[in-house]
């Protein structure tokens, strides 16, 4: 039926000039088919797309090279604290002057696991993140395959939600592999029993490996904002080791910024700035004040250069 | 023929369609003013030099980037509006391959067919199997990205643009990198795939490449189309010129120059003269008899076919160099 108005077009063209030009829009529109999608599908289709964001990250051997070395951390830490108290000393003398969790690892293996994430939140860990989460556009724009997935068509919108997301699964990916690796070494040179608290009491075991897994959780949660950051900068340029190199040193910037006592003003506003707050965890009770800022800080930044993130890539032209 | 015969693209069926497009780069016109019309079922060759705005306005028609002005619809849909609704019916191949280099050929078909919110994953191998046999690299398949050949990329490209049939496909520079036999193989493929109907869009550098798979040519330069059209229409547009090989090049110049021929050229090397014949043409026989009665003793008579080289000169009255 549209193919009778089409032909019909051109032949009313010298006679009346107003009717093909509707008739011409007409039957455009009919031929055009609905979207085909089905709504139903749609959902488990965007989660495929998230899956093979997944293995794209999952499968470079840069990647596997990074979590290698976040195993390594735990290993290392564990073997120099084995060393030194071979004699029955403790670690630093007894006298506290090691970082957080250190002197009580050769009572209890479970403390290497703290000892670990308290030892990789400031770089390893979040290194690691601006690595995958800078190279999460920006190398897809080097590479050229961004304009692929965006004729496939990806989507803008959700292309960097699934970007997104594979970085936040990195976070925890990586979160883990930091836990694992510890419980593992820390258990197999450690004795292991009854845990006691920053605050002095004692819990179960059981209690314990609770409160690690709520710690391996907030650590993860911590790099939500840098992760948002990361890929803010990944949207800016079409160079991914321009934008890997630029997430890490502006993370290492940050950290210095966080530490020098006469820039105190700046520094509750810095998304490092209460990482370290997951300690907290080993009290009884829990003190949720830091906790809570943190997770609140990271969703600032999350919500801020998400949509600065999201701004810059539905709108900028890809001429790579 | 199925599809009412569009006439000179003034028709309803339209694949792509600009009016006044243009793409500004911070100061300079890459596309200036574009009104293309490509007719469905064409194959549809978009020529120009290297530089001319080619890939900047197959950018623009596949929504990548954003016209300073104007307006671009393909397949009757507003671009880059309609991306979503439009662009599951396209394949593209812009500006060569890009691969993942750890990834097996197989994988990133796999991987840019998940991309596509349309495509059914259960049907997904299927497809992925039947492109790479298509462009001929099964064998190939599960070997890493990073060690094909240029012409291996090419057609894994390629291949991406075939997992699912297409209403319109669009290629920037098909056949680069690739060895004679693989740019015989591409031609016979888009000549296939017209044959399915499906319309193929196809920008090329070279004259030739367009002369033998395209019924219908653009041609660009310095960011403006200079003209659209059937590539026969095209071509007529320049009239062959008449070409005698003969010993005597001093004769037959004033013989022919007698006949009305202009521009008469002769080459010094071969002896061969040639020449613009007139708008009323006489009659060849009649032209070469004159010839032959004048004492003129001719090797080699007849009209050199004009090429689209020949009209692309014509039109831009320069050679086809990249653009400054």
């Amino acid at each position: 039926m549209s193919r009778a108005e089409t032909t019909a077009g051109p032949g009313l063209q010298d006679g009346e000039q107003g009717q093909p030009l509707v008739g011409r829009q007409d039957s455009g529109r009919e031929r055009l088919p609905a979207p085909p999608a089905p709504r139903a599908g749609r959902a488990v289709w965007t989660l495929g797309l998230f899956g093979s964001e997944l293995l794209i990250v999952f499968r470079r051997v840069r990647t596997l090279a990074l979590l290698a070395v976040l195993a390594g951390v735990p290993l290392l830490v564990g073997i120099a604290v084995r060393i030194e108290t071979r004699d029955g000393s403790s670690v630093g003398g007894g006298d506290g002057g090691g970082p957080a969790f250190l002197e009580q690892i050769s009572n209890n293996g479970l403390f290497l696991a703290f000892a670990s994430l308290a030892a990789t939140l400031p770089f390893f860990l979040p290194m690691a993140i601006g690595v995958v989460a800078g190279d999460a556009v920006a190398g897809e724009a080097s590479t050229g395959t961004l304009r692929y997935l965006l004729v496939a068509p990806a989507g803008r919108t959700r292309l960097l939600l699934a970007k997104y997301a594979s970085v936040l699964t990195f976070c925890v990916a990586a979160t883990l592999v930091v836990v694992l690796s510890a419980v593992v070494v820390g258990f197999s040179l450690f004795p292991v029993g009854d845990v006691t608290l920053l605050s002095g009491n004692t819990v179960s075991l059981s209690d314990g490996i609770l409160r690690g897994l709520l710690i391996a959780l907030l650590v993860a949660s911590s790099l939500i904002g840098l992760a948002a950051l990361g890929l803010f900068i990944s949207t800016l340029t079409d160079s991914g080791i321009g934008a890997m190199a630029a997430t890490v040193g502006l993370l290492i910037t940050i950290q210095i910024v966080n530490n020098i006592p006469q820039l105190h003003a700046l520094q509750p506003y810095l998304f490092p700035h209460y990482w370290l707050s997951f300690a907290d965890v080993m009290r009884a009770p829990v003190i949720w004040d830091g906790i809570v800022k943190n997770l609140a800080l990271q969703a600032l930044y999350a919500a801020v250069f998400g949509s600065a993130a999201w701004a810059r890539f539905t709108t900028r032209d890809i001429t790579s | 023929m199925d599809q009412p015969p569009a006439a000179d693209g003034q028709g309803a069926d339209v694949v792509i369609e600009t009016r006044g497009l243009a793409k500004q780069y911070r100061g300079t016109l890459a596309v200036d003013g574009l009104d293309l019309q490509v007719p469905r079922g064409s194959v549809f060759g978009f020529l120009g030099p290297n530089g001319s705005g080619k890939t900047t306005t197959i950018r623009m028609l596949m929504g990548l980037i954003e016209p300073t002005a104007g307006s671009a619809r393909v397949l009757g849909r507003p671009m880059p509006r309609s991306t979503r609704s439009v662009l599951p019916k396209v394949g593209a191949l812009i500006e060569g391959p890009a691969l993942y280099g750890f990834l097996s050929g197989q994988d990133n078909l796999i991987r840019i067919d998940a991309a596509d919110p349309t495509a059914d994953p259960r049907t997904r191998k299927a497809r992925v199997g039947s492109a790479l046999d298509r462009v001929g690299l099964t064998a190939a398949a599960r070997k890493k990205a990073k060690a094909y050949s240029l012409g291996m990329k090419q057609r894994l490209g390629l291949a991406s643009a075939l997992l699912q049939p297409r209403e319109l496909l669009v290629l920037d520079e098909p056949t680069n990198g690739l060895d004679p036999q693989g740019m015989r193989e591409i031609r016979a493929l888009v000549r296939e795939l017209a044959g399915d109907g499906t319309t193929v869009f196809l920008s090329s550098h070279l004259l030739d490449e367009i002369e033998q798979v395209c019924s219908h040519a653009a041609v660009m330069a310095r960011g403006r189309l200079i003209t659209q059209g059937p590539v026969a229409d095209l071509s007529a547009g320049t009239r062959g010129r008449l070409a005698v090989t003969t010993p005597d090049p001093a004769r037959a110049t004033e013989v022919l120059a007698g006949h009305g021929v202009t521009d008469l050229v002769t080459d010094p090397h071969t002896g061969e003269v040639t020449g613009e014949l007139p708008a009323e043409p006489p009659d060849l026989a009649e032209l070469n008899a004159a010839l032959v009665a004048a004492g003129v003793r001719v090797r080699g008579f007849g009209v050199q076919r004009a090429s689209l080289e020949d009209a692309f000169v014509a039109l831009t009255g320069e050679g086809f160099d990249v653009a400054g």
